[in-house]
Order: C-alpha cells, then sequence, then structure tokens
C-alpha cells in the first residue's frame, strides 16, 4: 500500500470490521514493544477477541494509524469503531475497572478479571 | 534522540501555563519518561482529549525525539 488515501481506507475498514482491533507493534502472540504486549495481556487476561494488526509489517499503516487517529504512538486500541487509546489510557482504565465498563456498555464479551496489568 | 527533562517541562509549561508536572526518568537512560501534568485545562475532557493536548504542545516531539513518555493526565480536584 503506497497511496496515502488508500492506507486510511484499509484502516478504516480494518476498524469497522472488527469489533476489537489493536494496532500493534508485533502480533498478539509474539509483541515486539512492552507496550504493544501490555495491551495486549490486558485483552487476554478479560478474555476478549480482537483483530491484531502488526505496524511493523507496513510503514504506510505504521504511520497512516498516526495520522488516522490523530495519535503519536502505537499501541493503539479501536472498540467497536471508538478509539480508546494507547497503552497507557488503557491501563489506566482497566485498573480503575473503566475499561471492563466500557466493554459490557459496547456488548463485547469479556470476562470479570480484575487483576492489575 | 532523545530530550532532556527540562526541554519536556518547558514545553508542557508553556502549552499549559497553570499546570503542575512531574517527570521522571524512568530509565535513567534520557528516553524514557513518565509524566504527570494536571492542569485546569484537562477539565470535561476525556482522556484521550487530555492526552492530545498534552502531544500538542510537545510539538510533534512524542513517537519522533520522545520514544517513550507515560501519560498520566488530570484536572485539579
Amino acid at each position: 500500500m503506497t497511496q496515502v488515501q488508500d492506507v486510511q481506507d484499509w484502516i478504516g475498514k480494518q476498524i469497522a470490521g472488527n469489533e476489537v482491533v489493536l494496532f500493534m507493534k508485533g502480533t498478539k502472540a509474539m509483541p515486539q514493544c512492552g507496550f504493544s504486549m501490555q495491551v495486549a495481556q490486558i485483552l487476554n487476561q478479560l478474555g476478549v477477541a480482537f483483530k491484531d494488526i502488526n505496524v511493523l509489517d507496513d510503514m504506510g499503516v505504521r504511520d497512516g494509524i498516526k495520522a488516522y487517529s490523530n495519535w503519536p504512538t502505537i499501541p493503539q486500541l479501536y472498540v467497536k469503531g471508538e478509539f480508546v487509546g494507547g497503552c497507557d489510557i488503557v491501563r489506566e482504565m482497566f485498573q480503575a475497572g473503566e475499561f471492563q465498563e466500557l466493554l459490557t456498555q459496547k456488548g463485547i464479551a469479556h470476562n470479570e478479571q480484575t487483576l492489575t496489568a | 534522540m532523545a530530550m532532556a527533562v527540562s526541554e519536556i517541562e518547558k514545553l508542557i509549561k508553556e502549552g499549559f501555563p497553570d499546570a503542575q508536572v512531574s517527570i521522571e526518568d524512568l530509565a535513567g537512560d534520557g528516553d524514557h519518561y513518565a509524566a504527570t501534568v494536571i492542569s485546569e485545562a484537562f477539565r470535561g475532557k476525556t482522556r484521550v482529549q487530555q492526552h492530545q493536548m498534552v502531544y500538542d504542545a510537545l510539538k510533534g516531539q512524542m513517537g519522533g525525539a520522545l520514544h517513550a513518555l507515560a501519560l498520566k493526565t488530570s484536572a485539579p480536584s
């Protein structure tokens, strides 16, 4: 993917087509950055099914998602089309139980784990 | 590629003159920081908006010269 608009369209489709999408460095099986790993771990701990998109596979997506969200860092988590945040926000929300509330509100299946990440 | 604590603090204070800012150098390598910013400007904003405001104040350094900045933002209680 080279055209900026194509990348933006592709990103939009991923976000629209998957309930929970994590743009991350590496994969959920093998994260390649501690911040990406933390968010993947929280989702795994809560038993949330999610689509992982490895931004290291495509420089266009890596830059494109930053522009798409107006957010300068990776990871980035989307739930039902809404940008939730990066590692700090997801962790803070998880520890406060707010992330679990958000999942419930959005109708995303998850278990009731409240252990801290 | 690294940024000094004083430089980060200066940019944040320019963006939020009323802010209480504390910055910690997590790894002692001038590259991994944690910052807490408390400002009236955050009141009524979502966490995403609050962080975006700080990133704006950092004028594009975040994700560039500034590799890792763990952020915690809030309005004064």
